[in-house]
């Protein structure tokens, strides 16, 4: 036991004595916050409209204005020929085109049905989604205040009519940054834990020092207990100082038992940890662990749901999921951040994180060799 | 007391292979309690080969081998609490101080906080690094950085020393020192074992074992080998046998 915080003591002099640490573990974690939470959003704002009405009718222009009035259009230009706003969409100026075809209100007016055209930039599918969604909304909003006024102000005056009250659940306001900022500290936490474990003993291998350690008594889950610690705290620390900057900056809900949170994350840290120790052993020099490292994270971030939805992955993907620590510690963070669940609920995650710490601790110990 | 017991290295039949290369070729050869072996050979002879097997770095081929006592096979953690080992390559660290290194290889080697105070204390009064207590390794000149290094080596008393080319690099005067530091710790009864290329040094050995080509060519006494091939120096020793 003593050995072990001999291996600890030395363990944070030197990140410590390493002047770019302080910066990685307190500056990292704020810019990261503040510039993935704000800039990683679905949320459209400021769609870029164009307009082609050919009816200009006073149905058509209270169309148009209902677009103008909200918060998500901006238009941008308006056309009265459909090639000059095919033009600008082409340029990348405009995200959308709304046509109103000549003798809409007539037609609504007399035939009691009318069409407009809705042209969205799909590059972006999800976002082209929104967008659709979005105008749907507006124009069967519209479309109810037209029945109501036009077509026949006393059909509607004594018929029922369900009326749609939404509440969001979790996230009443629908608030994007509250849906990040658990998921960005997970991927903060990652970051720093694998690589500081990763470069870790392979620098000493790069060095020579791993030697002199080889040579001592000292056994290998001493050695590797000894490795992981400092950085199994210095990752707490650091998760606990994210939370602080988010709820600070972006008053995000801390709904659930801040233990719950911090129990999942030693043991997600360990997963983390050993497996940048593993990372270590296997490889030669810094930059093999690095390119190592960079490999894992990038397929684990992209697949963790952080981004994308993991049940709208093929299933094949959500199998492989299964071994992707990041997708069980965002699940637990969200779960509990956002919904306030209790341990019952997340006890599957838990218990998966338990399994894969126990398996790569034991992978990274068992791979550390002192005899070549 | 039987001859084999005042044996603290027994190696019969050493062999290491890496693939076809065979770089230790069936070593046989001992190393009494308290004295300073000399291990000379070319480089690439095979020298820090042996010297990683004996220290339980490295695994052997084949052939047996006992240190201070120990089976290097079934009790190698033995092996390690009673030896010490200076490698080829630098071994402490830089970005931490003379005192933190000297702590954290007393920490764990098992020593307790009293006794690396005092150790450490006596230590660097024997040095005269006092005043570089709280400097960082990196800070300090080659030469002080190779002799604390054989002290930290040396800093668990362990029953054998390796050193594995320990003045390489040093000028003249640093050598001289480090000589000296190694008939103290033989005169504390630390078997020394060392490897060198500096003929010189091979004077200042008890025996001397001089490796061609992953063999033994010579083991004796430095005058029996001058006397052996009729040579005025180890030097002449040396440039015969390597030469064939």
């Amino acid at each position: 036991m003593r050995t072990i915080l001999y291996i600890i003591q030395k363990e944070f002099l030197q990140v410590f004595r390493n002047k770019s640490m302080l910066p990685i573990i307190f500056v990292v974690p704020i810019v990261q916050l503040i510039i993935l939470v704000n800039a990683a959003t679905y949320e459209m704002k400021h769609i870029r409209l164009s307009v082609v009405d050919f009816d200009l009718s006073g149905t058509s222009r209270k169309l148009v204005s209902k677009f103008q009035g909200s918060p998500f259009y901006e238009i941008r230009s308006a056309h009265f020929s459909y090639r000059e706003a095919e033009d600008q969409m082409k340029r990348g100026n405009i995200d959308m085109i709304l046509q109103v075809p000549a003798g809409f209100e007539k037609g609504l007016l007399k035939e009691n049905r009318a069409k407009v055209q809705f042209v969205i930039n799909a590059i972006n599918g999800q976002s082209a989604g929104l967008i659709n969604a979005y105008s749907t909304m507006i124009l069967l909003d519209y479309n109810r205040e037209l029945l109501i006024e036009i077509v026949n102000p006393a059909m509607l005056a004594g018929t029922r009519n369900i009326q749609t009250d939404y509440s969001y659940w979790y996230n009443p306001k629908l608030n994007y940054k509250t849906y990040m900022v658990p998921g960005i500290l997970v991927l903060l936490v990652t970051i720093i834990g694998l690589l500081l474990s990763g470069m870790n003993i392979v620098r000493e291998m790069e060095i020579g020092t791993i030697e002199q350690i080889n040579v001592t008594p000292i056994n290998k889950i001493q050695f590797i207990t000894g490795k992981l610690m400092p950085f199994w705290i210095i990752g707490l620390f650091e998760l606990a100082f994210g939370l602080a900057v988010g709820k600070l900056l972006f008053d995000i809900p801390l709904e659930g038992n801040l233990g719950l949170i911090f129990m999942s994350a030693s043991v997600y840290l360990f997963v983390i940890l050993s497996f940048g120790l593993l990372i270590s052993t296997i490889t030669q020099t810094q930059q093999q662990a690095m390119l190592v490292s960079f490999f894992f994270m990038v397929v684990f971030i992209l697949m963790s749901g952080l981004f994308t939805s993991i049940e709208s992955m093929p299933l094949w993907a959500q199998n492989l999921d299964r071994l992707n620590p990041l997708m069980y510690f965002i699940k637990i963070m969200r779960m509990v951040l956002l919904k306030g669940s209790g341990f019952a609920d997340i006890s599957h995650h838990f218990w998966s994180l338990v399994v894969y710490a126990v398996f790569s601790l034991s992978l990274a110990i068992l791979r550390y060799r002192k005899v070549s | 007391m039987s001859s084999s017991s005042e044996n603290i290295i027994i190696v019969k039949n050493l062999v290491k292979k890496f693939g076809s290369f065979v770089a230790n070729d069936h070593l046989t050869f001992e190393v009494k309690k308290g004295e300073i072996f000399g291990f000379l050979g070319a480089n690439g002879a095979g020298k820090t080969t042996a010297i990683k097997i004996l220290c339980g770095l490295s695994y052997p081929t084949s052939g047996e081998l006992s240190v201070a006592g120990f089976d290097i096979y079934s009790q190698r953690e033995k092996v390690k609490r009673n030896i010490g080992y200076m490698s080829q390559r630098f071994s402490l660290y830089d970005d931490l101080t003379v005192f933190e290194n000297i702590r954290f290889y007393g920490g764990i080697y098992g020593l307790r906080k009293k006794e690396i105070d005092s150790r450490s204390h006596a230590l660097m009064q024997r040095l005269g690094f006092e005043s570089a207590r709280n400097k960082l390794i990196r800070d300090i000149p080659l030469g002080w950085k190779q002799k604390l290094a054989f002290s930290v080596a040396i800093l668990h008393s362990p029953k054998i020393v390796f050193l594995d080319e320990p003045t390489g690099g040093v000028d003249p005067v640093t050598r001289r020192q480090f000589w000296d530091m190694i008939y103290e710790t033989s005169h504390d009864g630390i078997t020394v074992f060392v490897t060198t290329h500096y003929m010189d040094e091979a004077e200042y050995c008890d025996r001397v074992s001089i490796m061609v080509d992953g063999k033994i060519a010579a083991l004796d006494t430095p005058d029996n080998l001058k006397l052996t091939f009729g040579a005025a120096s180890m030097n002449d020793v040396f440039i015969k046998l390597a030469r064939g």
